[in-house]
């Protein structure tokens, strides 16, 4: 097997006296895609925001392509090719579509010293802006202004943000959360596309779309990690039976 | 420099410190409840010295007119918050900074019609104008404890009105959660005029019980303001005993900076907020109800 | 770029040709009064990148405008002119420092925190040519004469003529808005936009959000300590008025009533407030009523706050909408 590009081990994150990840260790692969499934509050936002840089972890350490990130600014956590997107649609709503999208594609190619050059005048920023429109779909949106788009829509230019930022692993919280049916199954398929060209991690509340496109499944409770193996040894597994899934989500699984 | 002038330093630094918590206290709690940020809470301080002075004169007795003061701007506060501050509460803190400002141009100009422009000494009353022997060869002003001891008094009232009462209760529940409070059936629209114009009276009972000290001149106010939002800073906005801390720190501060560096006095504050904010950018105390 | 011929452009045209005449025509006074407005319109612009194009709210930007003039002031010997590029490059190097240091500290806190500590940090420097002697104290310093404006002995422009010196200041005006129109078309004005907006999210998206927030505190500083200097040699005096928190709330009156994140507003935000002031305070035709100014301004700001957020602009383009 492959090197993982991103791994955590035995992350640990306190808030006071209270522990919200604990010990948690995972690695994400090119070519796959992670899902981490839990109930609320069993941590899984936490360990986004440790991976991403948003918080530092209380104890345990993250590994980017082997290297360690240690106390990192988030900024330089996202630049080294770590996107993200947010549970909460996090845009940029008075802004077009496009203008959203470029954001996050010339922060990798920022040039404070150019600064008489207009925005759209980059011909190497349009043009990763514009494939990252084309890849989520939004292409005949691009001048609109995004809090005049649906909901699903929205989420669909947050993963435009995201892959804008050329990240090579990609933190997806939530990406289907208040979607409709048919949206959904498109940001499905958005993610098994994705997923050839980059690590991915997903927290996804939705089982059957989690088991249908995630290569392996992290399942954690309060906090901690209960159970991983492929999405055919967690369906089968009683432990997993017994914390999680006996509580009605059964009849899917 | 000899021991007794320390000590007796130290007891002015005190004194002050306590003396700007009064104003600090309630510039601090209309934040922390309405989100407010007032510039106009240093004329509060100016009005009670003016007051102290005006209504003394007229009522021939210090103690008489501060109580006729009190209950004067307890009104005001009422009368200031339904005209102005509520419609503040929910606006950007820039209109907060720039409508209060111009507040601060019409209780100046207003001051100059009813008072004038000149200094006016307060007399010390007769009951306090002794000195005490604190040792053989050291004695200190018997007013300057008297300030102190209503500080520490209103502070402790303060205390025991937000730990212990209902209406304490309110206000913690109603810095947390507005809207909260009014599903609970409280009036929070009067609980925020309440606290306004407890917020406006600190701030006028600091004043005339100063005046004595600093006489009242104009734009009085504009110091001690500027001077308290450097305690909100050091002591976390929001927090009460943040700002009592502050403000002895501050006082202390400002009272040794004043001995050692006359000339350069001023600028102790701003030194000691500096190394605050690189050691502690949210202030000493967070907010404590959050 | 191209430029259709619209009745704005045209309109927007003969204004400035007008201006650029102004000397030609008016009396002394006015061309005095018009360079007092262009140099607040300088000063309005750079706090307007602040407040309206990054969502930082000063209230200490007097004191870059205090410090460039107390800078030219200083530099300038009693009896005989300055140098322009000497005086004038030290007070926005003072100002490039000042900034560097203040903004450190004071970008560290957020809203309203940030107003109380840009504040004080400008109270900071009105004490300390308040109480010490450094620069006159309270009572200010004087400077007898404009500096020079000369290379290698062949005078450039002569300041002291009242009309080359507003040509001087309307070109500065020119070329500051040119240059801050240019800033924030460019990535790095898109990013500032997207800080004011999520400062969170754009951390994510992988901005250093510290560096481009100071990196605008110290440009706005600069232009500010460039306004400062002209308006110190324009009126041959700087007293610690210049840093006071009035003169920092007086530039934030003029942002607003133009209507924030619009250069040309503050602009225009700046010439309403000088006119309105010149205006309440004239004893002839006021009468004694002059001397409550500070009253009328009073209510005059308070009436802006609660009732025109937006300004004078947004008072226009609500009423041609309905």
């Amino acid at each position: 097997m492959s090197k993982p590009v991103l791994s955590a081990r035995n992350l640990t994150k306190r808030f006071g006296g209270l522990v919200a990840v604990m010990d948690v260790s995972l690695d994400l692969f090119k070519g796959k895609v992670h899902g981490v499934i839990g109930t609320n509050g069993a941590g899984k936002s936490t360990l986004t925001n440790l991976l991403s840089g948003d918080l530092p972890p209380t104890t345990g350490s993250i590994f980017y392509k082997g290297m360690e990130l240690f106390d990192l600014p988030q900024h330089r956590v996202s630049r080294l090719g770590i996107g993200r997107s947010y549970q909460k649609t996090n845009i940029f709503p008075a802004f077009t579509v496009f203008e959203n999208v470029r954001l996050a594609a010339q922060a990798l190619h920022q040039r404070p010293f150019q600064f008489w050059k207009r925005a759209g005048s980059f011909a190497d920023v349009n043009q990763i802006t514009e494939r990252a429109i084309h890849a989520v779909g939004l292409s005949d949106k691009r001048k609109i202004q995004a809090f005049a788009m649906s909901h699903g829509e929205q989420r669909q230019l947050e993963i435009a943000m995201c892959i804008a930022g050329e990240p090579e692993v990609l933190l997806l919280d939530e990406p289907l959360a208040g979607m409709g049916h048919s949206e959904a199954e498109r940001m499905i398929d958005l993610i098994s596309r994705l997923k050839n060209d980059h690590a991915i991690m997903l927290i996804e509340h939705d089982m059957d779309a989690v088991f249908s496109v995630s290569d392996y499944l992290t399942v954690m409770v309060n906090g901690q990690v209960l159970e991983s193996g492929t999405p055919e040894r967690i369906r089968t597994s009683d432990k997993v039976q017994q914390a999680y899934l006996g509580y009605g989500e059964d009849s899917h699984v | 420099m000899e021991i007794n002038s320390i000590l007796i330093q130290l007891l002015n630094g005190i004194q002050y410190g306590l003396l700007l918590f009064l104003v600090a206290a309630g510039l601090t709690l209309v934040f922390g409840i309405m989100g407010v940020i007032n510039l106009a809470h240093g004329s509060f301080y100016m009005i009670g010295a003016y007051l102290a002075w005006s209504l003394a004169e007229l009522a021939g007795s210090f103690w008489v007119g501060i109580a006729i003061g009190i209950v004067l701007t307890i009104i005001l506060g009422m009368v200031l918050e339904v005209v102005f501050f509520k419609h503040l509460y929910r606006r950007d803190h820039l209109y907060q900074v720039l409508m209060t400002y111009g507040l601060i141009l019409i209780f100046e100009d207003l001051r100059s019609v009813l008072w004038g422009n000149d200094i006016h000494g307060v007399v010390i009353p007769e009951l306090l104008n002794s000195s005490i022997q604190l040792t053989e060869n050291l004695t200190y002003p018997m007013y300057r404890f008297f300030v102190s001891a209503v500080c520490i008094a209103i502070a402790i009232g303060l205390y025991l009105t937000i730990q212990r009462t209902r209406l304490g209760m309110i206000i913690r529940a109603g810095a947390t959660n507005s809207e909260m409070t009014q599903v609970l059936g409280v009036n929070i629209k009067l609980i925020h005029a309440v606290v306004f114009s407890i917020g406006v009276s600190l701030a006028a009972i600091a004043g005339m019980v100063a005046s004595p000290i600093s006489s009242a001149y104009p734009n009085m106010g504009t110091q001690v303001l500027i001077t308290c939002f450097v305690i909100v800073v050091i002591g976390g906005i929001g927090s009460v005993w943040g700002a009592l801390a502050g403000a002895l720190l501050i006082g202390l501060a400002d009272t040794f900076g004043n001995v050692f560096a006359p000339e350069y006095s001023g600028l102790s504050v701003f030194i000691l907020m500096s190394i605050i904010l690189i050691w502690r950018p949210e202030g000493l105390f967070k907010r404590s109800y959050k | 770029m191209n430029f259709k011929i619209t009745t704005r452009n045209l309109l927007v045209a003969v204004l400035l040709l007008m201006l650029c005449a102004l000397p030609l025509f008016a009396e002394k006074f006015y061309v005095q009064l018009f360079s007092k407005i262009l140099i607040m319109g300088i000063f309005a612009m750079s706090l307007d990148l602040l407040v309206g194009y990054v969502g930082l709210v000063s209230l200490g930007h007097a004191a870059f405008f205090g410090l460039a003039g107390y800078c030219a002031a200083l530099l300038s010997p009693q009896y005989e002119a300055g140098n322009f590029f000497v005086s004038f490059s030290a007070a926005i190097s003072i100002c490039i420092l000042f900034a560097l240091l203040t903004g450190v500290l004071a970008l560290r806190t957020k809203s309203f925190y940030f107003i109380m500590v840009t504040l004080a940090f400008a109270q900071m420097i009105f004490f300390i040519f308040h109480d010490t002697k450094i620069g006159g104290g309270g009572d200010g310093i004087y400077i007898y004469q404009k500096p020079l404006l000369a290379i290698s002995g062949i005078t450039l422009l002569e300041l002291e003529n009242f009309k080359t010196f507003y040509w001087f200041t309307f070109g500065w005006l020119i070329a500051i808005y040119a240059f801050l129109r240019i800033l924030l078309q460019s990535h790095y004005g898109h990013a500032l936009g997207g800080i004011k907006v999520n400062e969170h999210r754009m951390r994510a998206l992988g901005y250093p959000v510290f560096w481009y927030k100071l990196s605008a505190y110290v440009i706005a500083g600069s232009i500010g300590g460039i306004a400062g200097y002209f308006n110190a040699i324009q009126f041959g005096f700087v007293n610690p008025e210049n840093i006071s928190w009035h003169t920092s709330a007086n530039v934030l009156m003029m942002v607003i009533l133009g209507g924030m994140g619009s250069l040309h507003g503050a602009v225009f935000g700046a010439s309403v407030f000088i006119l309105l002031q010149e205006l309440i305070s004239n004893e002839s035709m006021l009468g004694s009523f002059a001397s409550h100014w500070s009253l009328m301004m009073g209510f005059f700001i308070v009436a802006v706050s609660l009732f025109l957020p937006n300004g004078l602009t947004g008072l226009f383009s609500r009423g041609s909408k309905k």
